[in-house]
């Protein structure tokens, strides 16, 4: 604690002030690059062009909202963004306790040097970028790449398997493995720091107990890593919309199209390649609203539960 | 704060293993026996999974041309040379893009670190005008975004589109680095700041002499959370940037995977000369130029990671303390 009257005297009013401009640069781009652009909503009510500028572009109300829910053919390939987008997000959630697992039986393996092999090889993947995880897909899993090949010279198949340019819905599982792949081994970290929290008389005590080794991975490990997992889960619902773009961006193709568009990646192509600026703006803005509600509600779901906020 | 919460831990953490270790070795069954070579085993395979495609790249790249391009290079490295590597850096734009990559990765972390070391100190000092706002007026921005095009229209006007400053100025005030350094100086004594204030100093030389030298920790933390994400950033080139110039190396990466394949189909589509693109073992093939740019981009994460993963740990564990 400061000592009290320190901070009352005219003088620390004074430095206060001061100690505000110092920041000012800072709250300025901060104003620039978060704030402003929620400004650029209101390009969705016209129908923007770039050439004219938002003085030139026509006023046209709400025709993008009402062209999302009346045109069918708008409507199918929103549905069909939205159902990649709820599919892929619901896989990730589906395995999100793949990190608990991997943590939980990590922590089974006594041998320093392997634990600690293992978790700085396995977490190596979450810091390469996803263009350098499509070259490694790419390296590997192509026609002529190094799985094909091998599948070929051992007579397993004829023709080479087309892993990354075939489409349906087999997509968003590949999707989903190659984030299993990248994020595994870190998604588990969290998990190994909670577990060495865990209060070693529980262990003690249920070994006196007479409890066998996967018992004291089910009863007391597991139910442990609980709270935190719920935490991660309901920050995951919040992000049901928001799969990113960076990830389907470098792996789509004609052959994937249909089936790898997400939100993110839909408003990019229509807005940035397409030029369709009004229309993407209308869908991002919806997005952004539809996600800070999910949010408030995960977050006043967790204060019910657990009497703490999330964010 | 930081430590004192994670120091009990770490004894707990040692006290279990030996605790368990204890009771393994007194009494092991053939179930766990099994168990223990299952669960070796099914991690060996995760590692080699992990590790494998980065020691593929590495060999294909080094390999005889002709040989990786026919996909025979698999286990180790055949006919090894490092001509890709002196080849690969006269490719066009390539020593640019690596310069861009450099300069983005320096100077936006050194920007980022600072910003986040001052922001994070300024935000603890009640003396503050409004500071609580300002603080969540700061932290909030983490939680919406106003989406990509509006963002884009935004940087537009702002002359940042084909600017080298698009890599640098947006990521300047992270908010949630901002969070873990005012957490960490909140564990800081602040008797520090009223004996450097008692000799005069003012807000900014608290700062930088007292300070500062004192949080080197979390800043590096900050540091090498944020050197990796601008090295491997792609997607602010993929909107803002069409100079070439401006190509960052993820990008010339994308490109020359795209180029390649353009550019086999292509080679197909005349009568299937593909062979003769790829004839000796070291003149280049659209293989070797991909292994050779993906091996630059990423070593210097292979390097850097292992060395500093505690920091990395330390990232994650203090952004679960808050949340």
């Amino acid at each position: 604690m400061r000592a009290p009257g320190a901070t009352t005297t005219r003088h620390g009013r004074k430095t206060s002030v001061g100690m505000f401009l110092c920041i000012v640069p800072f709250l300025v781009l901060m104003f620039l690059f978060s704030y402003l652009p929620l400004y650029g909503w209101v390009y969705s009510l016209f129908d923007y062009k770039p050439a004219l500028g938002i003085g030139g572009s026509e006023f046209v109300g709400l025709q993008w909202f009402e062209m999302l829910v009346s045109s069918p053919t708008q409507m199918q390939q929103i549905g069909q963004v939205l159902l990649n987008t709820l599919a892929i997000s619901f896989l990730g959630i589906a395995t999100s306790f793949l990190p608990v697992l991997f943590a939980v039986l990590l922590n089974e393996i006594k041998a320093p040097w392997f634990r600690n092999s293992v978790q700085t090889l396995t977490t190596l993947p979450n810091f390469i970028s996803w263009v350098l995880v499509y070259m490694i897909a790419f390296s590997l899993f192509t026609s002529t790449g190094l799985v094909n090949n091998i599948l070929q010279d051992l007579g397993i198949v004829d023709d080479p398997v087309r892993f990354l340019d075939s489409g349906g819905p087999k997509v968003w599982i590949v999707m989903t493995l190659w984030s299993i792949w990248k994020g595994l081994g870190w998604g588990a970290i969290i998990y190994l720091a909670a577990i060495t929290g865990i209060d070693p008389a529980l262990y003690e005590s249920a070994r006196i107990d007479g409890a066998s080794r996967f018992q004291l991975m089910r009863y007391i490990t597991i139910p442990q890593l609980i709270p935190t997992y719920l935490v991660l889960l309901l920050l995951s619902v919040a992000n049901l919309l928001n799969n990113g773009m960076e990830q389907y961006f470098v792996f789509q193709n004609a052959f994937n199209k249909d089936h790898i568009q997400v939100l993110d990646l839909y408003v990019y192509n229509i807005g940035i390649m397409g030029s369709s600026l009004s229309m993407a703006t209308a869908i991002g803005m919806l997005k952004s609203i539809i996600s800070v509600s999910l949010l408030f509600t995960v977050n006043w779901i967790a204060k019910r539960v657990r009497g703490e906020s999330l964010v | 704060m930081a430590t004192k919460v994670i120091t009990p831990k770490l004894r707990n953490a040692r006290a279990q293993r030996v605790a368990t270790s204890r009771t393994a070795g007194a009494r092991l069954t053939i179930g766990d026996l099994l168990f223990n070579a299952v669960n070796w085993f099914g991690f060996f395979i995760m590692v080699l999974l992990c590790a494998y495609p980065f020691y593929f790249l590495i060999i294909n790249s080094i390999s005889a041309n002709d040989l990786a391009a026919a996909g025979d290079v698999r286990f180790w490295p055949q006919g090894i040379h490092l001509a890709n590597y002196e080849q690969v850096f006269q490719l066009r734009g390539l020593p640019m893009a690596a310069a861009v990559s450099v300069g983005r990765t320096v100077l936006g972390t050194v920007a980022t670190v600072m910003a986040s070391g001052f922001l994070g100190f300024m935000f603890t000092q009640r003396r503050m005008w409004k500071r609580q706002f300002w603080y969540r007026f700061t932290i909030v921005t983490m939680y919406f975004s106003a989406g990509l095009i509006p963002v884009f229209i935004i940087m537009r006007n702002l002359g940042l589109t084909n600017s080298f400053w698009v890599y640098i100025l947006p990521w300047v005030v992270q908010p949630f680095f901002i969070i873990l350094v005012k957490t960490y100086v909140e564990s800081m004594p602040e008797s520090l700041q009223e004996a450097a204030e008692l000799d005069g100093a003012n807000i900014v030389q608290v700062f930088f002499r007292v300070y500062l030298p004192n949080m080197t920790p979390i800043l590096a933390t900050v540091a090498i959370f944020s050197a990796v994400a601008q090295w491997n950033s792609f997607q602010d080139t993929l909107i803002y940037v069409t100079d070439q110039s401006l190509y960052t190396l993820q990008f010339l990466l994308y490109m020359f995977i795209n180029q390649a394949s353009s550019l086999a189909q292509a080679a197909q589509n005349a009568g299937g000369n593909v062979g003769a693109i790829a004839n000796a073992a070291t003149s280049q093939t659209p293989t070797s130029i991909r292994m050779t740019v993906s091996v630059i981009v990423v070593l210097p994460i292979i390097f850097i990671y292992p060395l500093f993963q505690r920091y990395f740990v330390k990232g994650i564990m203090l952004g679960a303390v808050k949340g």
